[in-house]
């Protein structure tokens, strides 16, 4: 193989002086003064969150309004620093979504143990959970930072449903056919 | 002298104290500022006072130059907790700090800072017109380094101890090089100042202009010198590339390791009152002090009112320059800033010393 040897002048003695490279190094800086900053003011800027972001867990409703977790306690039984809380609770007879067999009475994560793994989202067979795009949260006691089912709904909000599997499953059973 | 005359000699002194503390307090903003600028950052831009960060457009905008800044600051050092490490020489560790402020804050006594003219007759503005001006400043300011060498050695820890002797070793190293190069100054205005050391003279001395063009700072007639003397007042004051007392690199914080909220304060508020000084020392001997070329100023209060911000404008300048440096170069091994300081500052100084010594006797002879 063809083997370049680059000739490796000694330095000069204004080189050897540091002067010249001290001023080239000087005028990079000053150069960089007036360039734009890079900085992400925070509290006013926020950064843009990417798709697929896993931040803090939340509950969803679909588009019906409907609340879409049947309480299976899957994420419950997944969760590896568990996490999440599930008190299973059945639905009035005189509700509209009767048919679904379960809602929670009352759904619980606490913050101070989730890890953002994304499994429960993962496992969850309603797409109820979701890892959302909020990523800072705090509180100034232990009690604040357990999200009750309240504010797991108020944070998760309504995602696009492509199924809407219960309302299929009611139509089907109105047109009496139970084992859709 | 009378009594009226003492209190208005402290009354002076007390105004520049003041000034000189504010100077240091806002070098430390430009500090900040300036590096997150050549960092790409923002800097300090958050602290707002309650009533005067509300006026309409000058409010937010000094709020983002973070003029106020400098102020959190002090009084965040002020109502610090300060607590006194078990294992330090109290005395001495508590002494330290005033050791390391003190010698910047007389040093300034000396500094001539503007003009004024009375009956065509030039005035120095200054706290104390000595004779011996550079002598004194040379003699005081090297006490600075005291402060240094006793905290590292009262805070009784490793890397204060070594921050300590680093200090010393440079000082040493340095001075002598400072020295050199300033002698050829003064003999090179001997002829406009009588030979005397006085740096109100060496300032008028440097008004006049050579063959009516060239004005005569120091600096067009002695670049190496001038030189040698910027290097060096980098060395004194601490400053990277040569800021070996501290190093936070290899030393934690050096010297500073041990010391807390406003004893820290101090050491920090004395080092840039050793820029400040530093900056002015080398505006009087190499820059022209309040000259400006071509340009001669008005008589009266106007006249004396330029003068000083001249001064300070090529000082601030001269501050600029030693923080450009510092987010510039990166610090020096301890053995090259030896090796620097013996093998090529002294004998260039030395060198530049006798060049000036032959030239001078050309011309007068």
């Amino acid at each position: 193989m063809a083997t370049k040897v680059v000739e490796r002048k000694p330095l000069s003695i204004w080189e050897r002086s540091y002067l010249p490279q001290v001023v080239g190094g000087l005028k990079i800086t000053f150069k960089n003064m007036f360039k734009p900053t890079v900085t992400l003011e925070y509290p006013e800027e926020r950064p843009e969150i990417p798709p697929g972001y896993r931040g803090v867990p939340t509950l969803v409703r679909d588009p019906n309004g409907r609340e879409k977790c049947v309480s299976c306690q899957l994420c419950e039984f997944v969760c590896p620093p568990k996490a999440i809380r599930i008190t299973p609770g059945e639905i009035p007879e005189e509700s509209e979504s009767r048919h679904v067999e379960k809602g929670p009475k009352e759904f619980e994560i606490n913050m101070l143990r989730c890890i953002y793994c994304g499994f429960c989202q993962e496992v969850c067979p309603e797409e109820a959970i979701w890892l959302q795009d909020i990523y800072s949260l705090s509180g100034y006691s232990r009690e604040e930072m357990v999200n009750n089912k309240q504010k797991l709904y108020e944070l998760g909000g309504t995602l696009p449903d492509p199924y809407y599997k219960w309302d299929r499953k009611k139509q089907a059973e109105l047109e009496g056919n139970p084992h859709h | 002298m009378d009594w009226i005359d003492i209190l208005l000699k402290v009354i002076y002194a007390l105004v520049m104290v003041a000034v000189v503390m504010t100077i240091a307090g806002y070098s430390v903003l430009a500090e900040r500022k300036i590096a997150s600028w050549i960092q790409g950052r923002v800097g300090p831009n958050r602290t707002a006072l309650p009533g005067l960060s509300a006026l309409p457009v000058i409010g937010p905008m000094l709020v983002k130059l973070g003029i106020w800044q400098p102020l959190a600051d002090g009084v965040k050092f002020l109502f610090k907790e300060d607590p006194i490490p078990g294992h330090v020489k109290k005395f001495y560790y508590v002494l330290a700090p005033m050791i390391s402020l003190a010698p910047a804050l007389i040093t300034m006594v000396v500094l001539p800072f503007g003009v004024y003219y009375v009956d065509g007759q030039a005035m120095p503005l200054v706290l104390a017109n000595v004779d011996i001006g550079i002598l004194f400043i040379l003699a005081v300011s090297s006490l600075g380094v005291y402060g240094i060498i006793l905290a590292g050695w009262a805070s009784n820890s490793k890397y204060p101890f070594l921050g300590g002797i680093r200090a010393s070793a440079q000082m040493i190293s340095y001075e002598l090089a400072m020295g050199l190069a300033l002698l050829p100054v003064f003999m090179w205005f001997a002829p406009e100042t009588g030979g005397s050391l006085n740096l109100f003279n060496l300032v008028q001395a440097q008004g006049n202009h050579m063959w009516g063009v060239l004005p005569a700072w120091t600096i067009f007639y002695q670049p190496l010198g001038a030189l040698i003397f910027l290097v060096s007042l980098f060395a004194e004051t601490n400053r990277a590339p040569f800021d070996m007392p501290e190093s936070e690199t290899d030393l934690v914080a050096g010297f500073n390791t041990e010391y807390g909220a406003f004893k820290f304060g101090l050491f920090f508020l004395g080092e840039y009152t050793h820029i400040i000084i530093g900056s002015g020392v080398f505006v009087t001997l190499f820059l022209g002090g309040w000259n400006l070329p071509w340009i001669t100023m008005p008589a009266g209060i106007l006249g004396a009112a330029l003068s000083i911000l001249v001064f300070l404008g090529k000082t601030c300048a001269l501050i600029f320059l030693f923080i450009w440096v510092r987010w510039t170069l990166p610090r020096f091994r301890y053995d090259q800033v030896m090796t620097l300081g013996w093998k090529k500052l002294l004998p260039l100084a030395v060198a530049n010393f006798v060049l000036y010594l032959i030239i001078i006797a050309l011309i007068e002879g």
